[in-house]
């Protein structure tokens, strides 16, 4: 499933034309990617919470060559699901 | 940012809308992602991040409370990996 499936899903659902499903669709990702890249978690109810976690400094190896490199401190995302999603999946 | 804010932010971006009509805009969306994965399927946005699954197996696990031995069967969990662009926009000061 992709953006063109999501916006297949508001267009019949919702009844937005294809082109503005599409566009929402864009619009709810550029919000979300915003809100994130200016440090800011999001929380969707009933869905699940983007968190970002801030790393340290460490060093690491490079598996091949066992070379140890530094990692630089980062920030990364995490997805923690809502239980309703997590009941929903364990249900299949 | 929670929900409301983005349906908030959806509604300025489409004033022919109404804030009811974004909501089940945003519900539509995000349940078909959770329906999507709940039959086994991933969701792949790209620039943002793909969403699918992983199995977890049976395990003994423990009421935290009484410490008395349960058994947990094996189950699928949700699991979302950030896209490389996603990523790479997290840490760009």
């Amino acid at each position: 499933m992709t953006r063109a499936d999501l916006a297949d899903v508001v267009h019949r659902e919702i009844g937005l034309s294809r082109a503005e499903s599409a566009m929402i669709v864009e619009r709810v990702l550029y919000h979300m990617c915003h809100a994130l890249s200016e440090g800011e978690n999001v929380k969707i109810s009933g869905f699940g919470s983007f968190i970002l976690r801030d790393k340290g400094e460490r060093v690491g190896r490079n598996p091949k060559t066992g070379v140890e490199v530094p990692i630089a401190p980062r920030r990364v995302l995490t997805f923690r699901a809502s239980q309703l999603m997590r009941d929903q999946i364990a249900e299949g | 940012m929670i929900r409301s804010e983005l349906v908030a932010k959806l509604t300025e971006d489409n004033p022919h809308l109404t804030a009811k009509e974004i909501e089940r805009v945003v519900l539509a969306i995000f349940d078909s992602i959770s329906d999507q994965l709940s039959r086994g399927g991933r969701v792949e946005l790209r620039g943002f991040g793909t969403f699918t699954t992983r199995s977890r197996d049976a395990r003994t696990g423990r009421n935290p409370r009484t410490g008395e031995a349960v058994e947990v069967d094996a189950k699928r969990v949700p699991y979302f990996k950030p896209g490389k662009e996603m990523r790479q926009r997290l840490n760009v000061e």
